[in-house]
C-alpha cells in the first residue's frame, strides 16, 4: 500500500516556500524588507504548515512516506509543538532584530529551515533519516548560535556547541553502524524484525551494547542529559535570546522525539541496556542540573540548567515505558504509558520556558542585563510581568493549575506504575530542590526593593507571546481535558510493538 | 566471488580510526584539530558501513548510500565549522580553545 507522497510531506513543503519566499522578498525589494513583513511572512509559513500537519493525520491511519518518514500521531504530535513553539521564537526575534539592520530575511529563514529540521527529525524512521534529521538541525543552529558575527560571546558559544554535537553525532554514527552491521538494515521496522529472531550471544552482545551506548550520547548530547550537558550554560548565556529560547525547547523536543522512537521501535530486544543506563543518567541529570542551578546569578544560565533538570524528568517518561522483564508491553493499555508523560511534558515544556524566555527578553530590552538581582522590585515596575512570571515559574516547579503540573502528573504516575519507587523519590526531591532557585526568583520580584524604579516597557510582539503563553499555561492547566486526550491518542508508533 | 579478506581486519581498521579519531577531538586544544578529530571518526564510520554492506547483505547497497550522505553532511558541517573557525580567528586572532574562555564553563 503506497500512498500518495506530495500530500503527506505537504508541511514541510509549505516551510520550504516559505523559507525561500523570505530570502526572494528581500532580494527583490529596492531597500531592505520591512521587518515585520518578513517575520510575518515566516509566521504565515509555520501556521499553514501546523494546519497543514493537522489534516495530514486527521481520520487517517498512520503511513509511512517512502519508508524514510512516518506519518502518526506520535509524529503529528509533536510537529504542532514545535510549530507553535517556532511562531513564538519568531516574534521574539521581531524586537531582537531591531538593532540589526543587515541579514533580518536569513535569520527568519533559518527559523523556518530550522523547524523544518525539526520536523524531518520528529518523523525519521530510519536510520539515514535521523541522523540526516539530527544534523540539519545541528547544523541550522550552530548558525543560528552563531549569527551575530561581531559578537565574541555569540561566536564562542556557537563554536563550543559546535565541536561538542559534531563529536556527539559522529559518536553517535558510529553506533548507527554497528547496528547496520548486527542487522544489515537501516528501517527502524525492520532492524526490531531482524532482531527478535537472532539469540545474542558472547560478541554480539558486546556489540550491541556498546552500538547502544553510543547512540544514546548523540541523543544525549542534543537533550542535554548529564553528562553530555557541559555545552547548555556557555552556549544557552552566549547565543541571541530568542535562540536560547529555541535551543531549550524546540531543539529538545527534536532530540527527545528522536531518541524515544529509535529506542521503541529499532530497538525493544535491548530494552534492558537501554532502560538501565537511562534511568542512572535520568537521576543524575535532575539531581547534577538542579544542584547546579542553585548557584546560579544569571538568569540565562540558571535557565539552562533548569533546563538540564526538566529533561532528566522527561527522561523519566522513557526510562518508566509499561515493560515486563524488560519486555515492552502495548501502550494502549496503560492511562500512564510514559510517552503520554513524555508528550504532555514537552508540550507544556515548551510553553512554559518560551514564556519564561518572553519576560526575561522584555527585562533584557529595558536593562540590558540578565542577572537575577535585576529582578528586584519587578512587582513595582511591571505588576503584570511579575505575575505572568510568578505563572511561569509555578509551571515549570509543577504546580497546579498549570500546564506544568500536568506533565509532572504524568510522567510521575508512570514512575508509580512500573513502581520504579527509587527514580520517583530523587524525582519528588528534586522537584523540592528546583521550587527552591525557582521561587527565589520570585521572592526577588515581590519582596526586595527596587533599585531603579523606572517602569518596564514591553513590545507588541513580546505582549502577543506573554498573552499566548499564558492563555496555554494557564487555560490548558485548568482545562486539560483536551490536551491528555490528544496525547495518550498520540502515544502510538507507525509500527508497534 | 568471497571477498580474501576478513571482516573483522576492516572493522579493527575502523575501530582504530575511531579511537584515534575521538582521543584527537577530545585532546586536541586547536579548533582545526579537533575538527581533524572528527573527520576521522566519520570515516571510520564509513569504513564500517561499507564493509558490513558488502559482508552482511551484498545483494543491496543502503550501506554505500548511507556512506554517501555521511560524505556529503561532514562536508556541510566542516563548511559551518570552519566558518565559525574564521569568525573566532577574526575577532580574537586564536584558535586555541583554552583561550577562547570569555563564558565561564
Amino acid at each position: 500500500m503506497t500512498a500518495p507522497i506530495l500530500p503527506s510531506i505537504l508541511p514541510e513543503i509549505i516551510l520550504v516556500v516559505a523559507a525561500t519566499a523570505l530570502v526572494a522578498v528581500d532580494l527583490v525589494s529596492r531597500r531592505r524588507a520591512n521587518n515585520a513583513t518578513l517575520a510575518g511572512i515566516a509566521v504565515i509559513g509555520l501556521l499553514l504548515s501546523a494546519l497543514a500537519v493537522y489534516f495530514n493525520l486527521n481520520g487517517q491511519s498512520p503511513r509511512p512516506v517512502l519508508g524514510m518518514l512516518a506519518v502518526d500521531g506520535f509524529a503529528s504530535f509533536l510537529m504542532i509543538t514545535v510549530l507553535l513553539g517556532m511562531v513564538l521564537v519568531v516574534l521574539y526575534s521581531i524586537e531582537y532584530l531591531k538593532p540589526y539592520a543587515e541579514h533580518r530575511s536569513e535569520f527568519y529563514a533559518f527559523l523556518l529551515a530550522v523547524s523544518l529540521a525539526i520536523l524531518i527529525a520528529v518523523s525519521a524512521n530510519d536510520l539515514l533519516m535521523v541522523y540526516l534529521g539530527m544534523e540539519f538541525v545541528s547544523i541550522t543552529s550552530y548558525i543560528l548560535v552563531g549569527f551575530l558575527r561581531k559578537d565574541k560571546r555569540s561566536n564562542e558559544a556557537a563554536i563550543k556547541y559546535f565541536l561538542y554535537g559534531a563529536v556527539a553525532s559522529a559518536v553517535m554514527l558510529y553506533g548507527f553502524s554497528m547496528l547496520y552491521g548486527i542487522t544489515g538494515s537501516t528501517n527502524l521496522s525492520a532492524i526490531a524484525d531482524a532482531l527478535t529472531g537472532q539469540t545474542l550471544a558472547g560478541g554480539m552482545r558486546w556489540l550491541s551494547f556498546t552500538s547502544v551506548v553510543l547512540m544514546i550520547v548523540g541523543f544525549g548530547f542534543k537533550t542535554s542529559l548529564v553528562p553530555f550537558h557541559q555545552w547548555a550554560p556557555d552556549t544557552y548565556e552566549g547565543a541571541p535570546s530568542p535562540i536560547t529560547g529555541f535551543l531549550s525547547t524546540a531543539s529538545k523536543v527534536a532530540g527527545f522525539a528522536l531518541m524515544v522512537r529509535v529506542l521503541l521501535v529499532a530497538l525493544p530486544r535491548f530494552a534492558l541496556d537501554w532502560l538501565t543506563v537511562l534511568a542512572g543518567v535520568s537521576m543524575i541529570t535532575m539531581t547534577l542540573g538542579n544542584l547546579v542551578a542553585l548557584r546560579q546569578g544569571n538568569i540565562k544560565r540558571l535557565l539552562a540548567y533548569s533546563s538540564i533538570a526538566q529533561a532528566g524528568y522527561i527522561l523519566m517518561g522513557l526510562v518508566c515505558i509499561p515493560q515486563e522483564q524488560f519486555h515492552l508491553l502495548a501502550l494502549q493499555a496503560f492511562t500512564f504509558n510514559g510517552i503520554n508523560g513524555i508528550l504532555l511534558y514537552l508540550f507544556g515544556y515548551v510553553f512554559t520556558n518560551l514564556g519564561l524566555f518572553a519576560v526575561v527578553i522584555a527585562i533584557e530590552n529595558q536593562t540590558g542585563k540578565t542577572e537575577i538581582k535585576e529582578y528586584a522590585g519587578l512587582v513595582q515596575r511591571s505588576p503584570w510581568l511579575a505575575a505572568l512570571l510568578l505563572i511561569f515559574l509555578l509551571s515549570l516547579t509543577g504546580i497546579p493549575p498549570t500546564l506544568g503540573f500536568w506533565g509532572k502528573y504524568f510522567v510521575f504516575g508512570a514512575a508509580v506504575q512500573v513502581r520504579f519507587f527509587v527514580l520517583l523519590i530523587v524525582a519528588v526531591i528534586n522537584s523540592a530542590i528546583a521550587a527552591g532557585y525557582y521561587l527565589n526568583i520570585v521572592r526577588y520580584a515581590f519582596f526586595m526593593p527596587a533599585e531603579d524604579e523606572s517602569r518596564i516597557h514591553i513590545s507588541p510582539s513580546l505582549r502577543v507571546v506573554l498573552a499566548i503563553t499564558t492563555v496555554m499555561v494557564l487555560g490548558l492547566g485548568i482545562l486539560p481535558g483536551f490536551l491528555i486526550d490528544w496525547a495518550s491518542r498520540s502515544a502510538e508508533f507507525l509500527t508497534q510493538f | 566471488m568471497t571477498p580474501v579478506i576478513p571482516l573483522s581486519w576492516y572493522l579493527l581498521l575502523a575501530a582504530a580510526l575511531f579511537s584515534i579519531g575521538l582521543y584527537g577531538a577530545l585532546a586536541r586544544r586547536n579548533a582545526i584539530g579537533v575538527l581533524m578529530g572528527i573527520e576521522l571518526i566519520l570515516n571510520a564510520v564509513n569504513i564500517n558501513l561499507v564493509a558490513f554492506n558488502r559482508y552482511i547483505v551484498p545483494q543491496q547497497v543502503s550501506g554505500q548510500i548511507f556512506a554517501i550522505f555521511v560524505l556529503a553532511i561532514a562536508a556541510a558541517e566542516a563548511a559551518v565549522g570552519l566558518a565559525l573557525i574564521i569568525a573566532i580567528y577574526r575577532s580574537r586572532a586564536t584558535v586555541n580553545l583554552d583561550e577562547i574562555d570569555l563564558l565561564k564553563g
